[in-house]
């Protein structure tokens, strides 16, 4: 079976894949069909939703178009959900590949250091950290990177510490080849399905903590976000619901597809286990 | 005497971390933007130049590095958190008013997210091939992929706005003077959306984890033989299986402890809930940096202590584990 036909096998994860389409092809099409910043006062505020032509979802409390918020900020939310989650990988995968790689006091003091950051509550340090850095896309992109590379290290390490000792690896060594290049080489390669897997997952992690600091103010001043727009409208949720509700579900909407499509990466790459739960 | 060596064990690592956190803290403010004395004011930028020259007189900002160093750590080790210039009171005094409504809230949800968790997760594992067994794991994904703060506020829509049945704000009726079993049942009343919607999130972890775990757990061998026996089903699911898959998820209560109190910051700033959540909201809004670090520092230390309680509860629950393994 292709690695298509087995992701298409389950049903979620298609429809997943459907969802996060749409969203990318939302967040392309916006600077099209809103060419106008976002930030933009256009009408009056507090128009409801399907009350007046071009403004399917209202205005919100500046009389700023919501439909054009919610397809600017589908643009910010991939971005950062994507870039945070590589620069992860940038840190993660390195340290638990060396870890996993040599053990002994490397490996304990790696694993010391993952400890710690992995004890520290994720939230709180992100909020301290962009509070200090003074908000902007790339101290929110630092900050979600930062708080989510450890399961990342965890599961790299745990990845070359059972295949450091396999036959492939032996006979690299035994040819010659530096630790450095069967380290890239020879084991990185095998362990990349569970890390393509994880990322997914770390994707929707990172534009759900990106939504929750833009939504308490912590937001890059300069570009139009979901969470922006849910905390902006907080203090009028009981005159104005819909301005809280429609990033909402653009924000659900996301996770839910992010977390379906990781599911299903991971019965495609490893199709023993799939056959298995199933 | 074991427990009372793991303990100290315990205390002792915990000690570190803290220690490394406040080592952390101390160069973060180094790290921000602009003059620390004038961040420690919570007056980044507007400030008088003979205020400032005072202050970093009064911080030893003008000593070396180490010697600040110095001073910081060994203040705290006297619970000396700095002072809040926002709110013209020691940080530390503002940390612990606040403290007790956190833990009311963070308890109830872990322990409503570990019940509903556990019986909807079992739920679907008895019932995994069926289609009621899919539609709670399909209500679990829904429930793990909102965002808390959305909840929050589209269930005081509902909830107090529309059906006006819940207080949406605050821990108490304001100026209601109530006392004893009253006030118990109105702070109650006003637990009820805050810990509910905190709990959600943590439910749907929790029942992921169930299912999977008993889902092993009944491949073992120990289940073929109660079957052989000729045991009901319910009883082998509640006595064989469920009892055994329930020590991971003990394990995983555990490291929930930091997304829990990640989450009290965002119930607690909807719903106006006045613990360390809302304090670090207030913190956030007032630029109030040394109240901010210092929230950090106990939520910390919140975890830590949770660690360390699950730790010991998971040692009581399976007496195989040995201590150093």
């Amino acid at each position: 079976m292709s690695f298509f036909a087995r992701f298409a096998q389950n049903r979620g994860a298609l429809i997943g894949l459907i969802i996060l389409l749409a969203i990318i092809v939302m967040a392309i099409l916006a600077p099209l069909v809103f060419p106008e910043s976002p930030w933009r006062m256009v009408q009056r505020p507090f128009l409801p939703p399907m009350e007046v032509d071009g403004f399917p979802l209202g205005t919100d409390t500046m009389g700023r178009n919501v439909a054009a918020g919610l397809m600017h900020g589908a643009w910010v939310s991939l971005l950062i959900g994507l870039v945070s989650t590589l620069v992860a990988l940038l840190i993660g995968v390195p340290l638990g590949a060396v870890a996993g790689y040599y053990g002994g006091l490397i490996d304990d003091a790696l694993m010391r250091f993952t400890e710690f950051f992995q004890t520290i509550p994720n939230f709180a340090l992100a909020i301290v950290l962009v509070a200090i850095m003074q908000p902007s896309v790339t101290s929110i992109v630092l900050a979600i990177a930062l708080v989510s590379w450890p399961p990342v290290a965890r599961l790299v390490r745990a990845e070359f510490m059972s295949l450091r000792n396999r036959e492939y690896v032996e006979a690299a060594r035994l040819v010659g080849q530096t630790n450095r290049t069967i380290i890239i080489r020879q084991i990185l390669p095998n362990t990349l399905s569970p890390i393509i897997v994880l990322a997914s997952l770390m994707v929707a992690t990172a534009i759900l903590l990106e939504s929750a600091l833009s939504f308490l103010g912590l937001g890059d001043p300069n570009v139009m976000s979901w969470g922006y727009m849910i905390g902006a409208a907080r203090t009028v949720i009981r005159q104005a619901w819909w301005l809280s509700f429609f990033p909402g579900v653009a924000i659900l909407l996301t996770v839910l597809a992010l977390n379906l499509v990781g599911e299903g990466l991971d019965d495609a790459l490893n199709p023993k286990l799939a056959r298995e739960r199933s | 005497m074991l427990y009372v060596r793991l303990i100290l064990m315990r205390l002792l690592k915990a000690v570190v971390v803290l220690f490394m956190i406040i080592i952390f803290n101390f160069f973060l403010i180094q790290m921000a933007p602009g003059d620390p004395a004038a961040i420690l004011a919570g007056e980044a930028g507007a400030t008088d130049e003979a205020f400032l020259r005072q202050l970093r007189e009064r911080f030893g900002l003008d000593q070396p590095l180490y010697v600040q160093l110095w001073r910081y750590v060994s203040g705290i080790a006297m619970l000396d958190f700095g002072y809040s210039y926002r709110q013209g009171v020691p940080v530390f005094d503002l940390i612990m008013a606040r403290m007790p409504a956190t833990l009311l809230l963070t308890g109830t949800a872990f322990v409503l997210s570990l019940a509903m968790g556990i019986f909807a997760g079992s739920l679907a594992a008895a019932r995994a091939k069926k289609p009621s067994g899919s539609l709670i794991m399909a209500l679990a994904l829904l429930f793990y992929a909102t965002p808390l703060f959305w909840v929050a506020l589209m269930s005081v829509v509902l909830f107090s706005v529309y059906l006006d049945l819940l207080p949406a704000y605050g821990m108490y009726t304001v100026g209601a003077g109530h006392t004893g079993l009253a006030l118990v049942l109105d702070v109650a009343k006003h637990l009820i959306l805050p810990a509910t919607t905190l709990a959600l999130f943590f439910m749907a972890i929790y029942t992921r984890m169930t299912r999977a775990s008993m889902l092993e757990a009944s491949q073992q061998d120990y289940v073929k033989t109660a079957r052989a026996k000729g045991l009901k089903n319910s009883v082998i699911q509640r006595r064989h299986i469920l009892r055994n898959a329930l020590l991971p998820i003990i394990t995983l209560a555990g490291l929930q402890a930091g997304q829990m109190v990640g989450g009290a910051i965002l119930t607690e700033t909807v719903f106006a809930w006045p613990g360390i959540g809302r304090l670090m909201y207030e913190a956030l809004q007032q630029r109030d940096y040394n109240l901010l670090l210092g929230i950090f520092f106990f939520s910390a230390a919140l975890v830590i202590v949770f660690n360390i309680i699950t730790d010991l509860v998971y040692r009581l629950a399976d007496p195989r584990i040995k201590e150093g393994s």
